[in-house]
């Protein structure tokens, strides 16, 4: 069993590879530890240039299922272009992102398996047997707990995006390319997509900004939120929250951080005016450089912050601004 | 036409702890709600029944407490109720659960559309809807936010991370739904009053004619092998910057150029 692969599903959206399949590919070349193959399935329409980056961030082989009715995403051809693969080569480990497509997909395939699934998960390790355990939160967050699938084969999860790091791409790695036949029939497949609007989003995601800066309870206002969007502005960064300002309806829930909200790496984040409750602190741990603001010196943000300011957020952000403000002006 | 909702009772709140020694989970109270998600997917079956006429069926797996979060469906409008209800299922993960309400749903006879909410809030994994599909070689469509029904088929809206999407299936179909879809209706006294008479079936696994490898802990592959609450996330030493709130902006200014963020 210790040699059996571990497979990822390689996400890719308009064409384009979604970045956890990249982070998926890394961790599955970190559990296989040099010892099994990692291999990557790449389903879609005219997207065999995405293979090399798949080879570059550590696949051995990338399964490749090109067809026209692969194009947009749909539950069923996906499906049964994937089963019969997972059947035959038995993976030991299925890997999924944990995004609307990774959660839409990966059930439908362990329950045509009958095997198990672990959802939205934040940790992958290997016990000494070599069985996967998977960290999921539970109760919204309140609690984490271990999952593991002892006795049927692959060993499926999705795992939530940016958990893990992008690997580091290595240009000169090759791989072995498998392209998978297809027998698709558009007329048997039942569902149609009749339309793709895309929803309005932030100039920049969340997930993918540099910096943050993240408003709690304490900003008391959707107007004092205002004063965070002047300081993103300045710093080229996104607002962000806690979930006591999206309840109150200050910000949009799409900004939320934290157990029920996003997970977020960037290189800056400012805290300003939120307690650091660990619910929030579990999707902004990942950041470089932590600023905190809060007028209670005890707040637990301070544990975690790389520069603490205690005092009141209605002045020290203001300051803050003015002072980049000059630097930028400045040419800084 | 016949809509089939499956609904989960799950704890009123989540703010539950880890006792340190058991590992087991303590809830502060044991009141229980359904699942909000659910609830959105019960008000969509009864405004499609407005809409089109249809009988709407709940089911639900669980202890016997689970009659209150049918009763309640019940008095929004739903026309009969079904529980799955044996020590047998106890401890399922979401392939026993999916396989037991299929045998469930091939034992309730014809349906046209089956609804589930995008996932739980106590376990939240938004599995069992699509693994029930798979089971009953269903089109699944997951993330709905709209609804329309014209002659056999569905077309649905699909909220998705950057997208909206509009898909059309063949009926029957199997949809999971989100809060976007409808605002759920509260019970009226006299919805009460009715429920109260309306059929509310109880089965056991022997009833519905589950195979015992697959139903309950046996039939579960996954194993929860420890719970515990969230570490505290701990950095080394933080700096503490003072001063008038102009000389702090000067001195984070000067300490993020030195670490080139500036
Ligand atoms: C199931 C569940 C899931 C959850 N998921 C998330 C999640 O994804 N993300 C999330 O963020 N939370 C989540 N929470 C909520 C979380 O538990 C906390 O309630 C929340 O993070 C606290 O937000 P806060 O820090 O903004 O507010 P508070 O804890 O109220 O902190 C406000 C802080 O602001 C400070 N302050 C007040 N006024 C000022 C001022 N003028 N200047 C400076 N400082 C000031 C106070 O000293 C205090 O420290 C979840 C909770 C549950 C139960
Ligand atoms: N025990 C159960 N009985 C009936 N329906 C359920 C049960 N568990 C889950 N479901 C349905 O499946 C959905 C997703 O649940 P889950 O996969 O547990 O997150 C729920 O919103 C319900 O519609």
């Amino acid at each position: 069993m210790a040699e059996a692969e571990i497979l990822v599903f390689a996400e890719q959206r308009d064409g384009q590879l979604e970045r956890v399949a990249l982070e998926l590919v890394g961790k599955a070349r970190a559990l296989a530890g040099g010892s099994r193959p990692v291999v990557a399935a790449l389903l879609g329409s005219g997207v065999e240039g995405l293979a090399g980056d798949l080879f570059a961030a550590g696949a051995d082989e990338v399964l490749l299922a090109d067809h026209p009715t692969l194009k947009v995403y749909r539950t069923q051809p996906y499906a049964d272009v994937l089963f019969p693969v997972l059947k035959e080569r038995q993976p030991d480990i299925v890997l999924f992102g944990a995004t609307s497509l990774g959660r839409d997909l990966a059930p439908r395939l362990a329950a045509r398996l009958g095997t198990g699934l672990t959802a939205d998960c934040l940790d992958l390790a290997l016990d000494p047997q070599g069985l996967l355990v998977q960290t999921k939160p539970s109760y919204g967050g309140n609690v984490l707990v271990h999952i593991t699938i002892p006795r049927h084969r692959p060993q499926m999860t999705t795992v939530r995006p940016r958990v893990f790091p992008l690997p580091p791409l290595d240009r000169a790695r090759q791989g072995k390319l498998v392209r998978l036949s297809v027998n698709l029939v558009e007329d048997q497949i039942p569902l149609k997509v009749l339309e793709v609007v895309p929803r309005p989003q932030p100039t920049v995601r969340l997930e993918d900004a540099a910096v943050i800066v993240a408003g709690g309870r304490g900003m008391g206002s959707k107007e004092n939120f205002k004063l965070l969007e002047e300081l993103a502005q300045v710093l080229g960064g996104v607002v962000g929250a806690t979930r006591p300002p999206v309840d109150e309806g200050w910000i949009g829930p799409d900004r939320q951080i934290g157990q029920s909200g996003k997970t977020v790496a960037p290189r800056l984040y400012i805290a300003c005016g939120l307690s650091g409750v660990v619910q929030h602190t579990v999707g902004m741990q990942k950041a470089d450089v932590v600023v905190a603001i809060n007028k209670d010196p005890n707040a637990p943000i301070f544990d975690l912050a790389t520069y603490g300011i205690v005092g009141d957020v209605k002045e020290i952000v203001p300051a803050l601004t003015a002072r980049f403000k000059e630097l930028k002006a400045k040419g800084a | 036409m016949r809509i089939i909702v499956c609904i989960k009772q799950v704890p009123a709140s989540l703010d539950v702890r880890v006792d340190p020694k058991t590992h087991n989970l303590i809830r502060e109270g044991v009141e229980s709600v359904i699942n909000p998600f659910d609830e959105n997917a019960i008000e969509a079956a009864l405004e499609l029944k407005a809409k089109h006429g249809a009988s709407v069926s709940l089911l639900s797996m669980g202890p016997p407490q689970v009659r209150e979060a049918l009763r309640k469906g019940l008095a929004m409008g739903a026309d009969d109720a079904y529980l799955l209800c044996d020590r047998a299922l106890a401890g399922a993960d979401t392939l026993a659960t999916s396989y037991t309400l299929a045998q469930a749903i091939r034992k309730m006879g014809s349906f046209d559309l089956i609804l589930c909410g995008r996932h739980a809030v106590d376990a939240d994994t938004g599995q069992v809807g699509p693994e029930l599909a798979e089971r009953l070689n269903l089109p699944q469509i997951t993330y709905v936010s709209k609804i329309e029904i014209t002659g056999n088929k569905v077309r649905a809206e699909r909220l998705l991370e950057e997208s909206r999407e509009v898909v059309e299936a063949p009926l029957p179909a199997l949809l999971t739904v989100t809060k976007e879809l409808n605002t759920p209706r509260y019970p009226t006294a006299l919805g009460i009053m009715k429920a109260a008479k309306k059929p509310l079936t109880v089965w056991t696994a022997a009833d519905i004619g589950a195979t015992p490898e697959k139903i309950g802990l046996t039939g579960s592959p996954t194993r929860v092998t420890d719970v515990f609450e969230p570490p505290g996330h701990r950095r080394s030493e933080v700096e503490m910057l003072s001063g008038k709130p102009e000389e702090i902006a000067a001195a984070l200014a000067e300490r993020l150029q030195a670490a080139k963020i500036l």
